[in-house]
């Protein structure tokens, strides 16, 4: 069993030149916990996940996993904890899956991948079920399949923080639910805690143990789905009037149509 | 989709284990047969020309060397094949080997199948040091390493502005892909400027250069590249997993814990030194940084620990053939070996997209 290890997010901001892109931002996740943050475009939900494997580093404020300041850490120390899958990949030369995979094994590696290493990639590949695509190659697989490589990638890191940068959002709806059940299921069973951003409130509502609201890099408003998913906190962030059902014991969203007009500025204040 | 992967049945472990062990086996075996065909290709060369030696003859007399109790060989053997040949069979085994490496991890760093040597000026900054060195007589180094001297030095110049650039926290490839070309027009518009002001026979000896070949090659020079490449290509191996990352690109390579940056300069800098190492001896080679990495990769795939060694033997193999053309296709007239990989080039890389499509 690994160590289980909290991240705590202080006050960050990040800024592209003089645009201030997050502001404020401050956060907690709990080992084996599942946050989802959703946003409308540009809310700066991915660059919040890259300032937490300092893909991107913040101009102000902490980020502490487990106490230790990650931006005093080695690139590859914060690889041995933080997973991450991105938006996209693009390719342009080929590779082999299990290549693909191996590559995950570069924090802990040293220049020969050992027997060790190989043996992991092997079963991480039969975890997630496509060890049958072991040499096949990377950028003739689907769009379903690929991203299932990448989130076995990450876990080849064996990370004790996995962030994702909308994993589901190029899927079918079958995809859609198999991505989300494994991330759910690894955040049980390893106790890994995963950040992902979502553009399906739906989803998030699912699967998230936590909602984080995002508009124009603050976060608006935190907590439990049934408490972040409200109408009016969706036509706050989203500017969309919406209806809230319940389905499975956990809110369902329908929206309706966009708000035209005025910004609407009162936000329901949620706490968790 | 799903359908597909639950109605195959299921690898155990080994299965999968097996399989990814074949492949590395199959990438070992390449770079295996790849180096005999280059010393079978070498002895080829070695043997040809108006001296009437054979194959047998010309490997006797190499070993003959090390060996002299057991390979005999006859003094005009020894001549044609020590003095003649074999320094220029090395130099060129060397410079392709060189290119080779050169052009894969360019490829790597820039993720751009179309990156060489070339791309980023260096040829180019080579070109124009030799120029100025024949033909305004300007130079860094004085005396017999003047044009060397120059080639050198205006080879690693290119390189030092590209690296500055790369430097900057938010370069992309396909910025220091741009900026590698200007630097390749820039270059290129100051030896034609050179050249129109260049008297006759200057310009012509400067254009000779441009076309590299092996003619000057000397033991002197071989003696130096091994040295250069000896130092280097292990650096440049220690680096393949973190080029193999950058593959998939700059982001995912930080999340993996990789300093593209560092990297980026940590590779550009060593390859620069090893190309101006050798085509400072030989002028300018094309197509060898270009061809070679993907010959190589048809086979054995990105995997760049197992790409770079089979990229320089593939290139040290195209050279020393190319060469072998050169010497052969009119004799006695030697034609450069730049020439010849020109030819080459274009028609070899064009067959290569159309087997890329293939597969």
């Amino acid at each position: 069993m690994k160590l289980k290890i909290k991240l705590k997010i202080k006050d960050i901001e990040f800024g592209y030149g003089s645009t201030p892109v997050l502001e404020n931002v401050c956060l907690e996740v709990a080992p084996s916990e599942v946050v989802s943050i959703c946003g409308p475009n540009g809310a700066g939900k991915t660059t919040l996940l890259r300032c937490i494997n300092r893909i991107l580093r913040p101009t102000k404020g902490s980020i502490l996993l487990d106490g230790h300041e990650v931006k005093n850490m080695r690139m590859s120390e914060i690889a041995r904890h933080i997973g991450y899958v991105p938006q996209s990949t693009a390719n342009v030369f080929p590779v082999t899956v299990f290549d693909m995979v191996l590559m995950g094994r570069r924090p802990h590696l040293g220049w020969r991948s050992s027997e060790a290493d190989i043996e992991k990639v092997v079963e991480i590949l039969k975890m997630m079920k496509i060890e049958n695509l072991a040499m096949r190659d990377f950028s003739g697989l689907s769009g379903g399949q690929q991203q299932k490589v990448i989130i076995a990638r990450a876990l080849a890191q064996e990370p004790n923080i996995l962030l994702l940068d909308e994993p589901t959002s190029n899927l079918d709806i079958k995809h859609q639910l198999e991505v989300m059940e494994i991330i759910k299921n690894l955040s049980i069973e390893k106790g890994i805690s995963v950040i992902t951003a979502v553009h399906d409130l739906n989803l998030a509502s699912r699967y998230a143990d936590k909602i984080i609201l995002m508009k124009g890099g603050r976060i608006v408003c935190a907590g439990s789905p049934a408490s972040v998913l409200t109408p009016e906190n969706i036509l706050a962030v989203y500017g969309v009037e919406a209806v809230v059902k319940s389905e499975l014991e956990k809110p369902y969203i329908v929206p309706i149509k966009p708000k035209r007009g005025e910004e609407i500025t009162h936000i329901q204040k949620c706490t968790n | 989709m799903i359908a597909e992967t639950t109605k195959e049945t299921t690898k155990n472990t080994n299965e999968v284990k097996e399989q990814y062990q074949k492949f590395a086996g199959r990438k070992i075996a390449f770079i295996f047969f790849s180096a005999l065909l280059l010393v079978l290709i070498s002895g080829i060369s070695a043997s040809l020309g108006s001296a009437g030696i054979t194959i047998w003859e010309a490997y006797a007399t190499i070993l003959h060397r090390f060996f002299p109790a057991y390979f005999h060989t006859t003094w005009l053997a020894e001549t044609c094949v020590w003095d003649l040949r074999l320094p220029r069979i090395t130099l060129g085994i060397l410079t392709g080997f060189n290119l080779g490496i050169a052009g894969a991890v360019m490829q790597g760093i820039l993720r751009n199948p179309l990156a060489s040597p070339y791309t980023l000026g260096i040829s180019a900054g080579a070109s124009f040091g030799a120029t100025l060195a024949i033909i305004a007589g300007f130079g860094f180094i004085g005396g017999g390493y003047l044009i060397i001297g120059n080639a050198f030095v205006f080879a690693m110049l290119c390189s030092f502005i590209i690296i500055t650039f790369a430097s900057r926290k938010d370069t992309t490839p396909e910025t220091l892909i741009l900026v590698g070309i200007a630097i390749l027009y820039i270059f290129s518009a100051a030896t034609i400027i050179l050249q129109y002001f260049g008297e006759e026979e200057a310009v012509a000896a400067a254009v000779f250069w441009t076309v590299g070949g092996l003619d000057r090659a000397s033991w002197d020079q071989v003696f130096m590249s091994v040295i250069i490449l000896a130092c280097c290509a292990p650096l440049l191996m220690v680096k393949a997993w973190d080029l193999n990352v950058m593959l998939i690109g700059d982001e995912v390579a930080r999340s993996l814990g990789v300093n593209v940056n560092r990297v980026r300069i940590y590779t550009l800098s060593i390859m620069t030194l090893m190309v101006a190492s050798t085509i400072c001896f030989t002028g300018t080679i094309g197509f060898i940084g270009l061809v070679a990495p993907h010959m190589a990769r048809l086979v054995i795939g990105g995997d760049n620990r197992f790409l770079l060694p089979a990229s320089g033997i593939v290139g040290a193999e195209l050279l020393v053939s190319a060469d072998i053309l050169g010497r052969n296709i009119i004799p006695p007239v030697v034609l450069p070996v730049g020439a010849i990989t020109a030819c080459m080039g274009g028609p070899l890389l064009l067959y290569l997209v159309k087997k890329r499509k293939e597969i």
